[in-house]
């Protein structure tokens, strides 16, 4: 069997949609981990410090060109699955299943998933845009025991963003949306890649769950912190 | 309605909303009917026999559909009832499903199955030659077996053996297509496959099978799974979605070994 023959064929798609979506949640853990440092309460220190890290690191920006192909892939497979899978029934039914057979969510992924995308378009120019091309505006900070060197000051950039109460209803929906979309994806690339032991699906669907809810409150709280004033 | 007891008989009144469709190139409609004194004892298969000795009287055409054993065995009865293929009960075929489903009064709009692979023949009847040309490609064992074998002799761990057994249980009615919002046949294609890829007599050709499977699965013009699930909870044999984690699995083993 050519590559090609296996990779355009639905399972295939399918495993690429899977392997994708589990590299993306294991960014997401380094991502929540690094923004987690927001709520060291230190004026930002510690966060812009591991944000420069990441920022200056060859092998992470390496990465980082991984983690841009993995979101596009993920997107375009996406949208290609989504729309090929809608032209498989021309006539539709006059009463549909609905619930009846599965949950919103699982029916959803296309929806969640560009929720997310729009989602990010707002992120990357907020943040990632001006740290790595045009600049943050705000007064840079001095690292402690840095000779002095002076790095981008995300974190004043992050507390000016989440001033806005609209940006923070942004983020926070978009955390939502993000929640159901791994409630379902998570357990769901776990079978796509064949895990068939009802023992170990018990486990990613359980995994999958908790990882969602967590993550996603992690995230949400970030801005809810900055905007409440919680973090100085 | 008021509270009866599951054996208590009763005779309905009922409204039904049937598609209707000429042939393959017409567009259409649906049509309704009246029927009177259906008796809960009923199948829904008999009532549509009422309906259309009814229709035959008047001097109109009959309602097309499929039916064979209308013992729950066959997999032809193929209609969509009040938005869920079957109708109501969970695990029955049509012909097994009874009125006493349904109460006094009630309408009831029967579809046929709505997928592109399953084009529609005229009214209820849709052409589910997709599936047999998918087994076709695979579904099957064709080395040589020898002659029939005392029990036993094979030894076959008992798990396999009842796993096997369950996915063999596929009729392939296609409700599973009928469910699916992207109209997937992944679980009919993971039963057949499951179903002699646990037995050792199918394990010589596993992987041929499995991609030829997948390969004409693909080519009838079946969505991709997406783990709705929403097959299993139609499936009137309650094939679970288990058999498609494994067909992925076997696939997945095929394709990356393939040394061509």
């Amino acid at each position: 069997m050519k590559w090609s023959e296996f990779f355009t064929s639905s399972v295939g798609k399918k495993l690429v949609m899977a392997l994708t979506g589990l590299f993306l949640i294991s960014f997401l853990v380094v991502h929540a981990g690094i923004n987690a440092c927001i709520w060291a309460n230190d004026n930002g220190v510690m966060f812009n410090t591991a944000a420069h890290f990441m920022g200056s690191m060859v092998v992470i920006r390496v990465l980082e060109v991984g983690l841009f192909a993995g979101i596009l892939i993920h997107i375009i497979q996406g949208y290609v699955l989504e729309f090929s899978n809608r032209s498989r029934r021309k006539t539709g039914y006059t009463v549909s299943l609905g619930n009846k057979g599965s949950r919103w969510y699982s029916r959803s992924m296309g929806l969640l998933g560009t929720i997310l995308l729009l989602f990010f378009i707002i992120h990357w120019y907020h943040f990632w845009i001006p740290s790595r091309f045009t600049g943050v505006h705000e007064t840079p900070m001095v690292l402690p025991n840095s000779d002095g060197k002076e790095v981008h000051n995300l974190y004043a950039l992050m507390k000016e963003t989440f001033s806005e109460l609209w940006v923070v209803i942004v983020y926070v929906f978009a955390c939502f949306s993000l929640c159901w979309h791994l409630v379902h994806g998570f357990q769901s690339a776990f079978r796509t890649i064949g895990v068939s032991n009802q023992r170990y699906l018990v486990i990613a669907r359980t995994a999958g769950i908790a990882f969602a809810i967590i993550i996603s409150t992690v995230f949400a709280m970030m801005p809810v912190s900055m905007y409440l004033g919680w973090v100085e | 309605m008021e509270s009866r007891s599951y054996m208590e008989h009763y005779s309905m009144n009922l409204t039904l909303k049937v598609w209707k469709q000429k042939n393959a190139d017409s567009r259409g409609n649906f049509e309704t009917y009246q029927v009177k004194d259906i008796s809960s004892e009923m199948s829904f298969l008999e009532m549509f026999d009422v309906l259309n000795e009814q229709l035959i009287r008047e001097g109109k055409e009959p309602i097309a559909f499929d039916h064979d054993c209308r013992e729950g065995i066959c997999g032809m009865c193929s209609m969509y009832i009040n938005g869920r293929p079957h109708g109501p009960w969970h695990g029955t075929t049509t012909c097994q499903l009874h009125m006493r489903a349904f109460k006094d009064g009630d309408t009831i709009v029967v579809e046929p199955w709505r997928a592109n692979a399953f084009p529609v023949l005229k009214d209820l009847v849709v052409d589910r030659a997709a599936f047999d040309r998918i087994i076709q490609a695979g579904g099957y064992i064709s080395v040589n077996t020898g002659v029939s074998v005392d029990g036993n002799t094979i030894p076959i761990e008992r798990e396999n053996s009842e796993k096997a057994f369950a996915a063999a249980a596929c009729i392939g009615c296609g409700a599973c297509v009928a469910a699916c919002k992207n109209s997937s046949a992944m679980l009919f294609v993971a039963a057949k496959v499951s179903h002699l890829a646990l037995l050792p007599q199918g394990d010589v050709e596993r992987k041929t099978r499995v991609l030829g499977m997948v390969a004409q699965m693909d080519k009838e013009g079946f969505g991709s799974c997406t783990f709705t699930q929403a097959c299993e909870a139609v499936c009137p044999k309650e094939i679970s979605v288990m058999n498609i984690s494994r067909l992925n699995k076997e696939y997945l083993l095929a394709g990356l070994s393939s040394e061509k």
